[in-house]
């Protein structure tokens, strides 16, 4: 009997004590029917060879553990981004309490968003009363002062017309006349959770500027959205902070960076923070709108351009020349210089990636994730003499690898690299068996590519679920930069440390000084 | 305060909270909202209807209840998230089913499978693509026992026929491949969901000539039903089961195997933990093979013991005086944890709020501490859950079934209690409230919670959630 009240042994230890050993073995003996020990190593070995990535790579319809997930959690993530908003998502209920799940995982946050809990008779006679019901609901109970409609592929496949249903319940006097209510059909079976962003936040910014045709009158502001982002706590306040040294009119349409870090003082605050609805109703005056993710916001952009903008568009800018190109364009757009203050956050950047050169040189990475982070993390570990090799994304199109591609062939420690739109992790998994390289960045489910593969990951994008508060840093800005360059540093340390960790053997290389 | 206090101002407090409603949603959540009153047969609410849109309910769906929790764990399967890519990715890997083996070669637990369904499928229907993905799964996955097929919304609104393909499959391959219409939109929330992975059971793994090789057959044979070995519950389960001289044949499913499914027929008796979502195949079982099922308790050692004792009885005087020796030999154990916790504990008031099962059947873990549970409810359970549940809760307690956000938070708000244990998407509105909390789906990434070994780790889990000292210093000093 190994429990003890004095020693309390939970799971990590319980089941490693000879009772449970030996009941586990006799488990497996006699009543799983498996396959033998000789069978499955004989498999383990034929799943890294040459022939296996090839058939794996011939896959046409199976889908192994994807990097993306679907459409409405980036809706319901644009949403979160505006002041007092709740997400409404028209369809199945279980789809939201997975995305607030999810979501919840990553950030440790509550996470507020409602459905309409269609059923199979709304699958038959449609969505109307469910919508009706569901507005007046949500607006009774968690007095929003915006609802933000986004749809569920159940709603999709029966075609529901939102924009007539939500029309149909303010007639029924669900919610107020003038009450904002956005919409976006966000089908599960078209793009994903970056598509699902970019529909969102283009129908909550038609709700606003819509019927201001004509009366636009130009003004120095400048619009940044930041796309579906992890890191968006510490990120956005990161940008604030520049923004307001760079003395920058700037307006982030959907600031997620409070409503996803409330403080713990006694009091739940369902809302927080968030792009006021009044400044997105004033931001079609803006002179620009700059786009820190494309991939999230290409719809968005081509309507704010339509709107008379001026638009940028940037991929996860991460690292000195990413940085630097976001701050000289808003420079350029706004007309402000770049204040000595960056410059010198510029110097610390440059001379914290020059104390560290010799470490990133030649260490080869693959990357896997959302396409502008692919982007962006590549860029950056090319600038710091490191060679990205592997670089994939489930939700990346081919224009997004034609892109990818072009970024690695612009570096010479890109020229080993390749990009795989549309690949997952499964594929991944061929690639690191068959050309293997130092490091993952990716998420937590990149944990499982370690364990098999024995590559270390660095968790650096959404979601991460298995080590806590890292998106409360930045990884965007000078000082950003220098986060991520410490998380990869820190890996590589650890790393070498354990690989020479062996007393009278690798007494040598054991360095008390890096 | 007396009993008749607390009622009147439980039942106060719910009339408060419905105030908030549009007035057809307040008489609708009306009926789900009760103080339980003594001899009360059902604990006086209605169950298992449509949640209310809008109202942030906790529930989830048919795809999760099947899915999620009755097929995923069946660890030498591949189970097919079938349809668009987002129902698996957000059930990927989340509910701590553990299990051992190879993850990829010979288990996929811990995998994701899916048809990520496009436009083009959804127009002229994913049956081929279907076929195609499992003979790709045949290629690169050979040492898989088996598939299920887990309907996501779209393939029955587009008339898919999942069926005649798994049929053509498992004829090729000679393997079971089963087809589950657990479209999330089927019924009102998870329960659903596994009634219907419940019947895909019953009729593609019992009515069909499966690969297993059948175990041969002692007195002693039991099954654990119900158990989804969350944090390894299963195995702190299956140890005393053992102890006791029982042979567990099959674990449903948590490390859970398809031979052992198939293997279940053979068993003398079925025990089934979580009735809410097993309680079919085991009257399907008694039904068709007339083997008995009988439910059971292992969360916290007055329940254990009962159990034990209940399920000895079914078998002879040798595994009686086994199950009274096992009793007496954790007894020191109980002893101890007790000891140690249960001054720590005493008189602490707790609110649940978790699925199908947990509601009733935590309550004697939390006694045996001291601790006394002063509001209870479901996700999704039945009347007869409310009835069992009757059992166990005493008058004046707060009943909340399908509870939305809004209730919960209020309810919680008004009755302060010193702990909250439900789910992750309650996890952070209470904390921020300043209030200790556990999860009590994922055991709060700690557990196993089952059996004698368990119940220290819950014990030393609810003391180290409830005694935090963060909890005091919530207001800043300087507001005091």
């Amino acid at each position: 009997m190994p429990q003890s009240a004095d020693k309390v042994l939970d799971h990590g230890k319980l089941f490693r004590e000879d009772e449970y050993k030996d009941m586990l073995t006799r488990k497996k003996v006699e009543f799983e029917q498996g396959h033998s020990d000789v069978k499955v190593q004989e498999i383990v070995d034929w799943t890294k060879t040459e022939e296996y990535k090839e058939k794996n790579f011939a896959r046409k319809a199976l889908t192994v553990n994807p990097t993306k997930a679907c459409q409405p959690l980036g809706a319901v993530f644009a949403a979160q981004g505006f002041e007092d908003t709740l997400p409404f998502v028209h369809g199945s209920q279980g789809c939201v309490a997975y995305y607030r799940t999810h979501l919840t995982r990553h950030f440790k946050e509550p996470n507020s968003a409602v459905s309409s809990s269609m059923t199979e008779d709304a699958a038959v006679f449609g969505g109307l009363n469910n919508m009706i019901d569901g507005l007046a609901n949500a607006y009774a109970l968690y007095k929003p002062k915006m609802i933000a409609v986004s749809t569920t592929c159940m709603a999709e496949v029966i075609g529901d017309d939102l924009h007539g249903f939500i029309e149909n319940a303010k007639k029924k006097e669900s919610i107020p006349e003038d009450f904002p209510v956005p919409f976006a059909h966000t089908p599960a079976f078209v793009g994903s959770h970056v598509v699902g962003y970019d529909n969102a936040m283009k129908g909550i910014l038609m709700n606003f500027w819509n019927g201001q045709e004509g009366m636009r009158k130009e003004n120095d502001q400048i619009n940044v959205i930041p796309g579906f982002d992890g890191f968006c706590v510490g990120n956005n306040r990161e940008l604030k902070r520049l923004f307001g040294e760079m003395g920058l009119k700037a307006l982030i349409l959907g600031d997620n960076a409070d409503n996803y870090d409330t403080p713990t003082d006694g009091t739940y605050r369902m809302y927080d923070g968030g792009t006021k609805l009044d400044d997105v109703k004033e931001a079609i005056h803006a002179k620009a709108t700059v786009s820190l993710q494309e991939y999230c916001t290409t719809q968005t952009l081509s309507y704010a351009r339509g709107e008379g903008h001026q638009v940028e568009k940037f991929n996860y800018p991460m690292g000195l020349s990413a940085t630097d190109s976001l701050i000289m364009k808003l420079s350029e757009i706004s007309g402000k210089e770049i204040p000595d203050s960056i410059k010198l956050e510029r110097g610390r950047l440059v001379d914290a990636m020059a104390d560290s050169h010799a470490l990133f040189h030649g260490k080869r990475f693959a990357i896997y994730g959302d396409p502008d982070f692919c982007m962006g993390m590549s860029q950056f570990l090319m600038e710091l003499g490191a060679e990205p090799v592997h670089v994939l994304s489930t939700g990346g199109t081919k224009k997004w690898a034609k892109a990818q591609k072009a970024l690695l062939e612009s570096s010479p420690y890109g020229a080993s690299g390749q990009a795989y739109p549309g690949k997952d992790l499964w594929h991944m998994r061929s690639l690191l068996f068959t050309d293997p390289v130092d490091f993952i960045i990716g998420n937590s489910y990149g944990k499982y590519l370690e364990r098999d593969t024995g590559t270390p990951l660095i968790r650096l994008t959404y979601p991460i679920f298995d080590r806590h508060h890292h998106h409360r840093f930045p990884t965007m800005g000078y000082q950003g930069a220098i986060n991520v360059m410490v998380r990869i540093l820190d890996r590589i340390f650890e790393v070498a440390d354990l690989d020479t960790i062996d007393t009278a053997v690798t007494d040598y290389s054991f360095d008390l000084v890096k | 305060m007396s009993l008749t206090d607390t009622v009147e101002k439980n039942q106060g407090l719910i009339d408060e909270v419905l105030e908030a409603y549009p007035e057809k949603a307040k008489k609708k959540r009306a009926r789900h909202l009760s103080v339980h009153k003594e001899g009360e047969k059902d604990c006086g609410v209605k169950s298992n209807v449509k949640s209310l849109p809008g109202v942030m309910t906790i529930r989830g769906c048919a795809y999760a209840g099947s899915k999620g929790v009755v097929w995923g764990p069946i660890k030498d399967m591949i189970h097919i998230s079938h349809g668009p890519v987002g129902c698996g990715y957000y059930s990927w890997s989340g509910r701590r089913n553990y299990y051992i083996g190879t993850t990829g070669i010979d288990s996929f637990g811990t995998m994701q499978f899916t048809s990520d369904f496009q436009e083009r499928d959804i127009v002229f229907g994913g049956d081929k693509k279907l076929g195609t993905l499992i003979d790709e799964i045949e290629e690169l996955f050979p040492l898989n026992k088996g598939i299920s097929v887990q309907s996501e919304c779209p393939i029955g609104l587009i008339g898919d026929d999942i069926e005649a393909v798994s049929r053509a499959k498992a004829k090729e391959y000679g393997k079971p491949v089963i087809p589950v219409r657990c479209e999330g939109f089927r019924g009102v929330s998870q329960s659903l969901g596994h009634h219907i992975a419940n019947d895909a059971i019953r009729d593609w793994v019992f009515e069909k000539e499966g690969n297993a090789t059948p175990v041969e057959q002692t007195p002693y044979d039991v099954t654990v039903i119900g158990d989804y070995n969350i944090g390894g519950d299963a195995w702190s389960s299956r140890i005393l089961l053992e102890e006791i001289g029982l042979r567990v044949v099959a674990q449903w499913s948590g490390d859970g195997t398809i031979a052992e499914l198939e293997n279940t027929p053979r068993a003398k008796v079925n025990l089934i933990h979580c009735y809410r979502s097993m309680n079919y195949i085991a009257r399907h079982m008694e039904e068709k093979y007339g083997i008995p099922w009988v439910e059971y308790n292992f969360f916290g050692p007055t329940q254990i013991e009962k159990s034990l004792r209940k399920i000895a009885s079914l078998f002879d005087e040798k595994i009686q005086e086994n199950a009274e020796k096992v009793i007496a030999q954790y007894r020191p154990l109980v002893d101890a944890t007790i000891e140690k916790y249960k001054s720590r504990l005493d008189g602490k008031k707790v609110m649940l709020y978790v699925g199908g099962l947990r509601p009733r059947h935590v309550v004697g873990a939390y006694e045996d501490l001291g601790m006394e549970v002063t509001g209870t409810g479901y996700e999704f359970a039945h009347k007869d859950d409310y009835q069992r549940t009757t059992d166990y809760i005493g008058e004046g307690t707060l009943v909340y079934d399908d509870v939305t956000g809004y209730e919960f938070e209020k309810f919680v708000e008004a009755m302060q209690p010193d702990l909250v244990a439900s789910g992750i998407k309650e996890k952070y509105v209470f904390q921020k409230m300043g209030m200790p909390f556990r999860q009590m789906h994922s055991w709060d990434y700690s557990g196993p919670y089952h059996g004698y070994d368990g119940f220290t780790i819950f014990a030393r889990d609810m003391d180290m959630a409830i005694n935090n000292p963060i909890w005091s210093q919530v207001k800043a000093p300087w507001d005091k």
